[in-house]
C-alpha cells in the first residue's frame, strides 16, 4: 500500500526533500474537505512531537508599509543568503480584491532567482476572505516548510495589523521602514506596533538620512527601554549595503531566545484561537472559561502541532 | 501677396520608415531600397537582444535575433548596416534606448571608417529610458545610472555631435500602452524635466540653452485627429514656457518644440487590416495639417502591423502615403490653417489645464524618475478604460466591436499570411558570425577597453562616451559592453503598475456572472484558480499581458504576474513554485515559434507538463496549427477584444483539465 498523500508530503519534507515543498503547499492550501486528513497529516509529520526535535528552519517575518521595499530588500537577502548556502523559502502574501476574490501576486516578479536553484522556493499567497497581513494557510505552510529549509522568509502585506499577526507565527520579526517616514517610530511609542525583533531603515544609499533615521529609533527603543532590538540601515541598490549586518542582527535574535519553549507558545495561543472559533461560547465555557483555558492550554504536550492541541482541548472540554 | 498663401510651399518633412530585420547586410540592402524610391532619412529598428544589451548565443536572446529589428554586434555590423549611405548627409534615427551610448559609439566609427566627422553627424537616439520603464520594456539598468548615461550622451554630443539629437522624449509609447492626451503630454514634458535637470548637473550652465534645443520628442498621433493636432500645438506652448521660465533660454529659436512622430499603432486592427490604410492617414493629418505645429519627421506604420512584420512592399505603401500627402496635395502651401479657431484653441486651453495639473502631480511625487510607480498604474488604469470602453461598444472600432462582416481579403492571401517572416537560420548565422569576430580581433585591446568602461562607470563625474567610443572602436560587443555595465550598475525590474489597477466597475453582469463560475470551479478543485501571466523572451511590450492579468483578476483568479523578459526554465520553475492550474503567455516580437516550444518543454522536464498553456499576441494564423501541435491550449490575437470572453475560456480550461464537471 502507498503511503497517504499528506504523510507521504511531510516525510519528503522531513527528509529534506524540496522538491515536496510545491505540492505540499498545493495540499495547505486547499480547503477542500476531502484533503482534511491529508492536511494534517503533513502538520503531524513535520511537528515536533513526531519528529522528536523542533524543525531547524528558522521562519523570519518580514513586515513593513507598502512601498518600504520589502520584495526588493527580499531579493537582495535571498541572494545573500544562498551565497552562504543557506537553503530559502520565501512566502509572499498578497491582498485578495474584497470584491471579486482575485489577487495580483506581484512581488515574485520583484524577486530575482535562478531557475536552476533547486534550494529556493519562492511562493505567493493571497489572503483570501481573510483581514489582515496574512494568509489563512500561511502558518501552516511556514511550519512545515521549516522542516525542510534553513530558512523561511514570509513576507506580509504590510498593512493593519500584519506586525503582530507575524509575531504568531515568526521566529524573528523584521519590521521594514522607509527613512524619511517617521511613522514607525509613532507607532512603537504610541504601543500600536508591538516591538519588532529587528527593525530595518532601507534607503541607506541615501546616507546621512537613512543613518539619522537608523540613530532616531534606535535611541527611541532605548528610552522605551527595548535593548533587544536590532536596528539596522540596508540598501538594496547596487551596490547593495548592510544585508550581512542584516542576516546576522536576524540569527543573532535566533540565538538569543529558546525557540522550543517560544514555538510552543505560538502553537498554544494559536490553539486555543482556533478552539475558540471553532467551538465557541460554548466550548470556552466548557474549558472552565477563557482564564481557565489558558492555563488549560499550558498542560498540553508542547510538541504537539495546533490540530492535535485543538483535539485535545475539545477532548478535555467534553470529558 | 496674401496673408493666405506662403510666398513659397514649405519643404517637406523628413521621410522615414522604422526598418531593419535579419541580418545587418539583409537591412542595408532594404535601406538602400528604401533611400531609392524616395525615402530622406534613416530609421533603424535594432532587434531586441541589441536593445536590451545582449549577444545573439546568450539564452535571453534566444528566438529574438533578427526579429523585429537588425542585430548590431559590433562596429563591423555597423559598417555593413551602413555601407554605401554616406554619414556625413544622412540623417539617421536609432530607436534605442538603454544601449544608446553604444549604439551611437558604433555609429561614430562606422562613419569614422568612412572618413565622416563627429561634427557631420545629423540624426537621433532614442534614448529616452522612462519610458521604457513605463511602457516598451527594453531597459536594461536601474533608474539613477539610465539617467545619468543619458545626461553623459546629451552632455557629449552637445559639444562634439552638435546636430545630433542625443534624445527623442517619447509620448510615443504611452499612448500605445493606453495614455490619454493629457497623460501623453504631462508624462512627456515631465521626462524631459527630469533629463534636463539632470544634463544641468553634468554640463556648464551656457550651454544649457543648447542643451535644451538639441531635445527632440517622438510622439504617437491617434486616428482622433484634430484632438491629437491641439495636442501637439499644447505640447508647444509647454515647451516653450518651459524652455523660458525653468531653463532661462532666451533665444526664440532655441525653444522650438521639434518632434518626430509614428503614427498610432494601438488602433490598427487585424481584423479587415486594409481599413488600416485610411486610419494611417488620418493620423498623418494631426501632425501636418496645422503648420504652427507640423512634424519634422515621420515615419508610418504599415497596415498589417497587427498580423506580424511588414514586408518592403507593405512600407513601400506607407511611404507613398506620405509623398503623395506632401508632393500631391496642398498641405505645405499655406501659413497655419488653424489660427483663429476657436474649436482648436478651446481644445488647446483644455489640455494645457488638463497637462499642467498633471505635471504637478507628478512634481509631487519628486519628479518623472520617482514617479515612475505612479504614471505606470496611471497607464495600467486608461488602457483598461479603453479597453472596456471598446468591449461596452462606447468606442466604435470598425471591424472589431461594429461592422464586422467582411468579404475575403485578398491581400493576406499568400502563402505566408500577408507579412515578412524572418528566416529562423538567421539567429545560427549571427552566433557564429560572432565566435568568428571575436576569435579574429585583438581581445587584450578589447579587455583593457572594456575595464576602462567598467572604470568610468563607477566614477560617476566622468563621462562615458569617450570609454564607449573607444571599446566600440577596439571591437567590443553589443552584449560585452552592457555586461560591463550590469556588473557596475546591477540589474532593474521596473515597476507592473497592475497591482494599482482599479477593479472592475459594478454592474458588469458578464463579469459577475464569470466570478461565479471561478468560485464553482476554484470551490470544486480546492484551491482558488491560480494563474501564471508573464512574458517570454526580450519583447517589453506589457500591456496586454497586463489588462489579462487585472482581468483575471476581476474575474476572481489568483494572478502570480510575472513581468517580462523570462527565459522558458523561469517561466517553468515558476509555474511548479506558484502551483499554478493555467499559464497565459504573451510575445508580441514574432519569436513565439521558438520560444513557445522551449517552454512547454521547460514545463515537462520541471514535471508541470500537464499545466495548460495559453497564447496571445501577435500570432500569425498560419503559425496556430504549429503552437497547437505544440501542446498550446488556446490562442489569441489582437481580434480578440473581449477580454473577459477570454477569461471565461480559460476558466472552462482549467474546469475541464482539472476533471470539473460543467455547470448546469
Amino acid at each position: 500500500m502507498t503511503e497517504p498523500r499528506g504523510s507521504a508530503l511531510g516525510h519528503r519534507l522531513a527528509g529534506r526533500d524540496l522538491t515536496a515543498a510545491p505540492d505540499a503547499l498545493n495540499l495547505l492550501e486547499s480547503s477542500a474537505s476531502a484533503d482534511s486528513a491529508d492536511r494534517q497529516d503533513l502538520l503531524r509529520a513535520t511537528s515536533p512531537a513526531v519528529l522528536g526535535y523542533e524543525p531547524a528552519g528558522h521562519v523570519v517575518g518580514i513586515t513593513g508599509p507598502p512601498g518600504a521595499g520589502k520584495s526588493t530588500l527580499i531579493s537582495v537577502l535571498v541572494r545573500e543568503l544562498r551565497a552562504a548556502n543557506r537553503s530559502v523559502a520565501v512566502i509572499a502574501v498578497d491582498p485578495s480584491s474584497k470584491r471579486s476574490g482575485g489577487s495580483l501576486l506581484g512581488d515574485r516578479a520583484r524577486i530575482d532567482f535562478d531557475p536552476a536553484d533547486k534550494n529556493l522556493l519562492i511562493r505567493s499567497m493571497a489572503t483570501g476572505d481573510r483581514l489582515g497581513g496574512l494568509a489563512r494557510p500561511t502558518r501552516d505552510a511556514a511550519a512545515a516548510l521549516s522542516a525542510a529549509y534553513d530558512v523561511v522568509i514570509v513576507e506580509t502585506v504590510g498593512v493593519g495589523q500584519s506586525e503582530t499577526e507575524i509575531a504568531d507565527i515568526a521566529d524573528t520579526v523584521c519590521v521594514v521602514v522607509q527613512p524619511a517616514s517617521g511613522d514607525a517610530l509613532q507607532f512603537i511609542k504610541s504601543g500600536i506596533m508591538e516591538i519588532p525583533d529587528v527593525l530595518v531603515v532601507t534607503k541607506a544609499d541615501l546616507g546621512q538620512i537613512a543613518q539619522r533615521a537608523r540613530r532616531d529609533l534606535h535611541s527611541a527603543l532605548r528610552s522605551l527601554g527595548a535593548t533587544k532590538t536590532s536596528v539596522v540601515a540596508v540598501s538594496s541598490v547596487p551596490p547593495a549595503s548592510g544585508i550581512t549586518d542584516l542576516i546576522d542582527a536576524v540569527d543573532a535574535h535566533a540565538e538569543s531566545v529558546d525557540l522550543a519553549t517560544e514555538r510552543a507558545g505560538r502553537r498554544r495561543a494559536q490553539a486555543l484561537t482556533e478552539f475558540a472559533e471553532e467551538h465557541g461560547r460554548k466550548g470556552m465555557t466548557a474549558l472552565g472559561g477563557r482564564r481557565a483555558a489558558v492555563k488549560e492550554v499550558k498542560t498540553l504536550d508542547p510538541t504537539l502541532d495546533v490540530p492535535q492541541m485543538v483535539a485535545e482541548l475539545l477532548r478535555r472540554a467534553e470529558a | 501677396m496674401s496673408d493666405h498663401r506662403l510666398p513659397k510651399p514649405d519643404r517637406p518633412w523628413m521621410m522615414r520608415t522604422y526598418a531593419g530585420h535579419s541580418t545587418a547586410a539583409k537591412s542595408n540592402e532594404l535601406y538602400r531600397g528604401n533611400l531609392a524610391k524616395g525615402q530622406t532619412g534613416l530609421s533603424i529598428a535594432f532587434d531586441l537582444p541589441t536593445q536590451t544589451g545582449y549577444d545573439a548565443g546568450d539564452e535571453l536572446a534566444r528566438g529574438e535575433v533578427g526579429k523585429v529589428g537588425v542585430p548590431v554586434a559590433h562596429r563591423g555590423d555597423m559598417k555593413v548596416l551602413l555601407d554605401g549611405i554616406p554619414l556625413d548627409q544622412m540623417n539617421t534615427s536609432m530607436t534605442i534606448n538603454a544601449t544608446a551610448a553604444w549604439l551611437l559609439g558604433l555609429y561614430i566609427v562606422a562613419a569614422e571608417e568612412q572618413g565622416a566627422t563627429e561634427d557631420q553627424l545629423q540624426g537621433t537616439t532614442q534614448n529616452d529610458i522612462i519610458k521604457e520603464f513605463l511602457a516598451r520594456g527594453t531597459y536594461a539598468f536601474p533608474p539613477a545610472p539610465s539617467m545619468r548615461l543619458i545626461a553623459d550622451m546629451v552632455a557629449y554630443t552637445v559639444t562634439n555631435v552638435p546636430k545630433w539629437n542625443p534624445i527623442n522624449i517619447c509620448s510615443y509609447h504611452l499612448q500605445e500602452a493606453g495614455a490619454t492626451p493629457i497623460q501623453e503630454i504631462a508624462f512627456a514634458m515631465s521626462n524631459a524635466i527630469a533629463v534636463l535637470d539632470a544634463v544641468r548637473d553634468r554640463v556648464d550652465e551656457s550651454l544649457m540653452p543648447q542643451v535644451f534645443s538639441r531635445i527632440s520628442f517622438f510622439v504617437n498621433a491617434g486616428v482622433r485627429f484634430i484632438e491629437e493636432h491641439a495636442k501637439l500645438r499644447a505640447m508647444s506652448i509647454l515647451w516653450d514656457e518651459l524652455g523660458r521660465e525653468r531653463y532661462g533660454v532666451t533665444d526664440d529659436k532655441l525653444r522650438r518644440f521639434r518632434y518626430g512622430v509614428q503614427v498610432n499603432s494601438l488602433g490598427l486592427t487585424e481584423a479587415q487590416p486594409e481599413n488600416n490604410v485610411q486610419r494611417i492617414v488620418l493620423e498623418t493629418l494631426a501632425v501636418t495639417l496645422g503648420r504652427d505645429a507640423r512634424a519634422r519627421a515621420i515615419q508610418l506604420p504599415a497596415w498589417n502591423e497587427a498580423l506580424g512584420l511588414p514586408r518592403p512592399w507593405d512600407q513601400q505603401w506607407s511611404l507613398r502615403i506620405q509623398q503623395v500627402m506632401a508632393f500631391e496635395t496642398d498641405i505645405l502651401d499655406y501659413p497655419d490653417i488653424f489660427e483663429g479657431s476657436k474649436v482648436m484653441d478651446g481644445l488647446v486651453a483644455e489640455m494645457l489645464e488638463g497637462s499642467r495639473a498633471e505635471m504637478a502631480v507628478v512634481a509631487e511625487h519628486g519628479g518623472a524618475v520617482e514617479a515612475v510607480p505612479y504614471m505606470k498604474a496611471e497607464l495600467v488604469e486608461s488602457h483598461r478604460a479603453r479597453i472596456r470602453k471598446i468591449e461596452t461598444g462606447e468606442m466604435k472600432v470598425v471591424g472589431i466591436n461594429d461592422y464586422r462582416e467582411t468579404e475575403h481579403s485578398p491581400l493576406t492571401d499568400d502563402s505566408e499570411g500577408g507579412i515578412l517572416v524572418v528566416d529562423s537560420a538567421v539567429e545560427a548565422q549571427q552566433t557564429d558570425a560572432l565566435v568568428k569576430w571575436r576569435s579574429e580581433r585583438d581581445q587584450p585591446a578589447v579587455d583593457a577597453a572594456l575595464a576602462e568602461v567598467a572604470r568610468v562607470a563607477a566614477t560617476p563625474d566622468e563621462n562615458i562616451m569617450p570609454a564607449t567610443i573607444a571599446a566600440a572602436r577596439a571591437g567590443a560587443t553589443t552584449g560585452e559592453w552592457s555586461a560591463t555595465l550590469r556588473n557596475a550598475f546591477g540589474e532593474y525590474r521596473a515597476p507592473t503598475g497592475v497591482g494599482e489597477a482599479a477593479g472592475s466597475v459594478a454592474g458588469d453582469e458578464e463579469l459577475e456572472g464569470l466570478r461565479d463560475e471561478v468560485d464553482r470551479v476554484s470551490e470544486a478543485i480546492g484551491r482558488r484558480i491560480r494563474i501564471l501571466v508573464g512574458k517570454p523572451g526580450l519583447d517589453g511590450h506589457s500591456n496586454g499581458a497586463e489588462q489579462i492579468a487585472v482581468r483575471a483578476r476581476d474575474a476572481g483568479m489568483d494572478v502570480v504576474y510575472e513581468g517580462i523578459r523570462l527565459t522558458p526554465s523561469q517561466i517553468a520553475a515558476s509555474a511548479v513554485q506558484e502551483g499554478v492550474h493555467v499559464i497565459g503567455l504573451s510575445i508580441l516580437s514574432g519569436s513565439h515559434r521558438e520560444l513557445i516550444p522551449s517552454v512547454i518543454g521547460a514545463l515537462k522536464e520541471a514535471g508541470a507538463g500537464d499545466v495548460p498553456v495559453v497564447v496571445g499576441g501577435i500570432i500569425p494564423d498560419q503559425d496556430v496549427p504549429e503552437l497547437t501541435a505544440a501542446g498550446v491550449a488556446a490562442v489569441y490575437t489582437p481580434k480578440d477584444y473581449d477580454l473577459t470572453q477570454i477569461i471565461s475560456e480559460i476558466v472552462a480550461l482549467v474546469a475541464e483539465r482539472n476533471g470539473v464537471a460543467q455547470s448546469a
